[in-house]
């Protein structure tokens, strides 16, 4: 039963979603959600890495620019096509990711968030300073728009909103695939007892790397994405606020769930556009919805949602279930 | 010898926690580890399931030096353990606990995992046989699909159990695997450590209910301040002076 009412639940948001540009013909909104698209990926990673392997990256950020990055400087610098750039900027920052997942894996808990916020940091660093390569501060321009692909034409933003949401589809159905294998299990068997983990015969060093690894593939190509949605590339994408936004929109989400990233993301980026006229106070809501839900609701919005119909199973519980044992 | 552990040694800095102990287990007995707290037990375990690395000594199983392997390795080669306390996914079902009991036996990686290739849909299916299999040797089927967080602490003990058979263990070690459970239930468990002896399965396990031990297990070593002070059958530690004087206090039955 509730299977299929999952599948039903995505049935209509994928159609909500195509639809979106017809009931709500605004260029804007058009925009914002196109951006809110690239977000989700860029937190379904980070999901992937702090919510199911039980590691807070706080580099992910800094993972998301070398994506943008790589696109940029790839195609404006080197003069190179557009798809294979494309193709390139999340290999570039998996490359990355793995070299630095070697070191930092070998701290935990506190000490990996703080390990990896330096990162993160240096990374900011790197593209603020060097500026012969990023353009520093001055950022980095002239990045070419998605080419037309056949008849398709990509500057057509609606054609553009669907383009960002095929690439959301093929990134959540390759975290859904993960997760729900083998392959997410021993994830999550590391989040929960790394020393039980062990003794289970699990690699939890290789398991750990795979992880870490994934989640930067995801933050690349929603660096990616984000450069040639934008064009244009500022060192600020690589700062611990986009960081903290990104854990924010997890956090609210559900850290760990799988529907989180899209409900977080989508929730606070939604908000904070209509709390715009607040400016800088938005933070007096968000701080406190944060804080409440860190306390009441450690797994989200869609932590709270599951309690709720574990709490419902639990009341009708009296007969075990016995039949999806015997099938 | 099945499992043969010679001039076993573990310092902490300054402190010796585990000394120059020689012990060895014979295949499928029961054997047991007892000792007042702080004798060293734990640290004996942690070195030979690999989870601390020895100071000095050697480990051998089924005749293969496995000293200083890291656990995941040890696991694999087929000696598998419990942990004093539980440490189990409090959210997830005891049947979703279990199936990654069985990860070590299969090969399923990203690829197969994203194209759902026949290796893993063989693994996939492997794996839930065996959490099936194993929570029916436990008597957990009717829990299965409850949340743990909801399951009682003997169920919890059990559903450990189940994770370390899922491993397909030869030999397995059990950390304290009465504590904080009532008598009624203890019985219950000894039982199911019958049970697995009987199936084949190699038990060596480390407990403080007396009377417990001196049922079930067939051979006892007991430690003091790290050292082996007396090995043997229930009757001779319960008539060894040592022990008595170290360990029992005077009374047997305590």
């Amino acid at each position: 039963m509730s299977i299929l009412n999952k599948r039903m639940i995505m049935i209509i948001l994928i159609l909500l979603a195509v639809l979106f540009p017809f009931i709500v013909p605004n260029q804007y909104y058009i925009y914002i959600m196109s951006l809110s698209f690239i977000w989700i990926i860029a937190v379904y990673g980070l999901n992937l890495v702090a919510g199911f392997t039980g590691y807070l990256s706080l580099a992910h950020a800094g993972f998301f620019a070398i994506g943008a990055y790589a696109m940029g400087i790839l195609t404006t610098k080197a003069g190179m096509g557009f798809w294979l750039a494309f193709i390139l900027s999340p290999i570039i920052t998996m490359a990355i990711g793995l070299l630095i997942g070697i070191f930092a894996l070998r701290t935990k808990e506190h000490f990996f968030a703080i390990y990896t916020l330096c990162v993160g940091y240096i990374i900011y660093l790197l593209i603020d300073k060097w500026e012969s390569l990023t353009g520093g501060v001055r950022g980095l321009i002239g990045i070419p728009p998605i080419p037309n692909i056949g008849p398709i034409e990509l500057s057509n933003p609606v054609n553009r909103y669907y383009f960002l949401f095929i690439m959301l589809l093929l990134s959540i159905f390759i975290i859904y695939r993960i997760v729900n294998s083998l392959v997410g299990r021993t994830f999550i068997a590391i989040r929960n007892s790394e020393d039980l983990a062990l003794s289970l015969g699990i690699s939890t060093t290789a398991n750990k790397l795979l992880s870490f690894v994934l989640s930067t593939f995801f933050a690349g190509l929603a660096g990616a994405l984000y450069a040639i949605f934008i064009r244009f590339l500022g060192p600020e994408i690589s700062s611990t606020i986009i960081m903290f936004d990104m854990l924010t929109y997890l956090i609210v989400g559900g850290i760990g769930t799988f529907a989180g990233p899209i409900i977080g993301t989508l929730l606070i980026v939604w908000t904070s556009q209509s709390l715009q006229f607040l400016e800088d106070y938005r933070m007096f809501v968000f701080g406190p919805l944060l804080t409440l839900i860190i306390i009441f609701s450690p797994n989200g919005i869609t932590g709270f949602f599951k309690h709720l119909t574990v709490k419902r199973k639990m009341r009708k519980v009296s007969i075990p279930i016995e039949t999806k044992k015997e099938a | 010898m099945f499992l043969e552990v010679k001039k076993l040694t573990k310092r902490f800095g300054g402190l010796i926690a585990v000394k120059e102990v020689d012990y060895t287990i014979e295949k499928g007995k029961i054997n047991a580890i007892i000792g007042p707290n702080g004798a060293g037990k734990s640290t004996f375990f942690n070195l030979i399931s690999g989870m601390l690395k020895p100071s000095s000594g050697k480990i051998f199983f089924k005749h293969q030096d496995i000293t200083g392997l890291p656990a995941n390795k040890i696991a694999k080669l087929g000696i598998s353990r419990t942990f004093q306390t539980t440490t189990l996914f409090e959210k997830a079902s005891v049947f979703e606990n279990v199936v990654v009991g069985h990860r070590l036996r299969t090969k399923t990686n990203m690829f197969d995992a994203l194209f759902h290739t026949p290796r893993y849909k063989r693994e996939e299916e492997e794996s839930k046989e065996k959490a099936l299999e194993v929570l029916k040797f436990t008597g957990l089927l009717d829990v299965a699909d409850q949340v743990v967080a909801n399951i009682s602490q003997e169920e919890k003990k059990r559903t450990a159990f189940a994770l370390a058979l899922a491993t397909d263990p030869e030999l397995v070690f059990l950390d304290e695997p009465t504590a904080g459970i009532n008598p009624d239930e203890t019985d219950k468990l000894s039982e199911l450590i019958i049970e697995m002896a009987r199936d084949g399965i190699t038990v060596c396990l480390i407990e403080h209910k007396m009377q417990m031990v001196m049922q079930l297990a067939e051979k006892i070593m007991v430690l003091n301040y790290g050292e082996k002070i007396a090995e043997g059958t229930p009757q001779e530690i319960q008539n060894n002076e040592q022990v008595i004087k170290a360990y029992l206090g005077g009374s047997v039955s305590a």
